[in-house]
């Protein structure tokens, strides 16, 4: 068979992922933004698909947030690193697995510099057994969650209870899919499809029954880019980035939005909210924005999981005309109950984009 | 509205879709030297007001196309029609009158 365009770029970027043994490291700040994100992920793999997935609460920030805001220098970044990974070696696992795009981005630049420059690597163990006494192996395989689930989107297919498809018209969703920057734009051999046309997120929505949207903003980032946001007076380039992002998709009238990284789905969400406000104007339908998942929420709606306990009441972005229109029951009335339903308080509705 | 305290910066992409080429078009049909441009530089690297004003005929015949008119008119504001780029452009492009005539198409379209 001959690929061609996109086929041929993906079919030359393909990664090896090993079917299970994993040891897994949370993001330090995904579940402030969508708390069951990782949870979800922890539960398809154990209890969904049945793998062994280890995580250690002992482990740490991989220091990538301060990296990349020019805060600390990458030795530093380095030696916290290594302790993940003596961590990991520790609890006799040797597939690393990171839920962050950032921490992905960073344990693949580190082993690739280490790669380069064993001196350095030398340097980073000694510092490590300086400061705490451990030594690590460094991972057979490196992956970031999406590759996971990825790699197992067809199993999570068999299983599904809902597809990505519009139940009225019975047309498949049209779909955005945004990959985090970190994810292969630094090494593109790294990501599953490269860096121009990734095909992780893709292969995930094809599986489930969407459709993906090319448009041409499509590889732009998401406007978070680390120093655009934490510096406020900086915040302006965040939130123009965003609104070209938006700008660019909105003709083609996409349902949703899936993202494989802490910051895209926060921002593309939240700053939804702010672009309304300032502008008064909104990108979905009927005066709602476009509901932003991250892939293991929309992971969790396929596989028939109560929209609440997947924390979508967290999304700023109303996701209600989603779960309709794909024909997923929920009950508005459980929607700001969190665990034991218990009321954890409605929150003030903004003026100009419509939220329930 | 909004007490954010930052603001969205107008995007600098340019949409050829929303573009209104009618004076480009016209521009082309009284001067065809318009398109026959290759945009070697020529002109741009022997123009006496280039380095102090900015002055590039390869780029004004650009930012026409891509509908930049007011930046395009300030621009040319600092030609001081010498004729240097005349002589120097190997399509035997008459500059100066290209640049006569874009001022006089374009000029009102700025003050709009």
């Amino acid at each position: 068979m001959i690929y061609q365009g996109k086929q041929k770029i993906w079919s030359d970027y393909q990664k090896e992922i090993p079917d299970d043994k994993w040891y897994y490291v949370r993001s330090c700040i995904r579940q402030n933004f969508f708390p069951a994100s990782e949870k979800m992920f922890m539960e398809i793999c154990r209890n969904v698909l049945g793998k062994d997935i280890y995580e250690n609460e002992h482990h740490t920030t991989c220091g990538g947030i301060a990296y990349h805001c020019d805060t600390i220098p990458q030795e530093t970044v380095m030696t916290i690193v290594a302790r993940q990974f003596a961590l990991m070696t520790e609890a006799g696992y040797e597939n690393y697995v990171a839920s962050c795009i950032t921490s992905f981005g960073n344990y693949t630049e580190i082993l690739e510099t280490w790669n380069e420059f064993p001196e350095l690597e030398a340097k980073i163990r000694e510092l490590l057994w300086k400061a705490c006494r451990k030594e690590f192996k460094k991972p057979k395989h490196l992956a970031h969650s999406s590759d996971l689930i990825f790699k197992f989107r067809n199993e999570i297919a068999e299983k599904a209870k809902f597809l990505l498809v519009n139940k009225e018209t019975g047309e498949p969703l049209k779909v955005v899919e945004h990959i985090g920057c970190h994810y292969s734009k630094m090494f593109p051999s790294k990501g599953v499809g490269g860096a121009e046309y990734p095909y992780v997120l893709t292969g995930m929505v094809e599986s489930w029954g969407g459709n993906i949207i090319d448009y041409p903003e499509r590889r732009h980032c998401c406007g978070y880019g680390f120093r655009q946001y934490h510096v406020k007076a900086n915040r302006g380039y965040s939130i123009s980035n965003t609104h070209k992002k938006f700008e660019s998709m909105a003709p083609y009238k996409p349902d949703m939005i899936i993202t494989n990284c802490p910051g895209c789905p926060y921002f593309l969400d939240r700053w939804q909210y702010v672009i309304a406000e300032m502008e008064g104007k909104t990108y979905g339908q009927n005066g709602f924005g476009i509901p932003v998942f991250t892939y293991e929420e929309v992971a969790g709606l396929v596989l028939g999981y109560d929209p609440w306990d997947l924390g979508l009441q967290l999304h700023q972005t109303a996701v209600e005309p989603l779960l309709d229109k794909i024909g997923i029951e929920y009950d508005p009335e459980q929607k700001y109950k969190g665990l034991d339903r218990k009321d954890i308080m409605r929150p003030e509705l903004p003026k100009t984009m419509k939220c329930f | 509205m909004n007490g954010f305290g930052f603001k969205l910066s107008p995007s600098s992409a340019i949409n050829l879709d929303k573009i209104d080429r009618t004076l480009f078009d016209e521009l082309c049909r009284i001067e065809p030297d318009a398109l026959r441009c290759m945009a070697c530089g020529s002109c741009t690297a022997t123009c006496t007001a280039s380095g102090l004003s900015g002055m590039s005929v390869r780029k004004m015949l650009l930012n026409l196309q891509r509908g930049k008119v007011n930046e395009t008119v300030r621009m040319i504001s600092g030609c001081m029609l010498c004729g240097k780029c005349t002589m120097v452009c190997p399509r035997g492009i008459k500059t100066r009158r290209l640049i006569l005539t874009v001022s006089r198409l374009y000029k009102k379209e700025e003050q709009v």
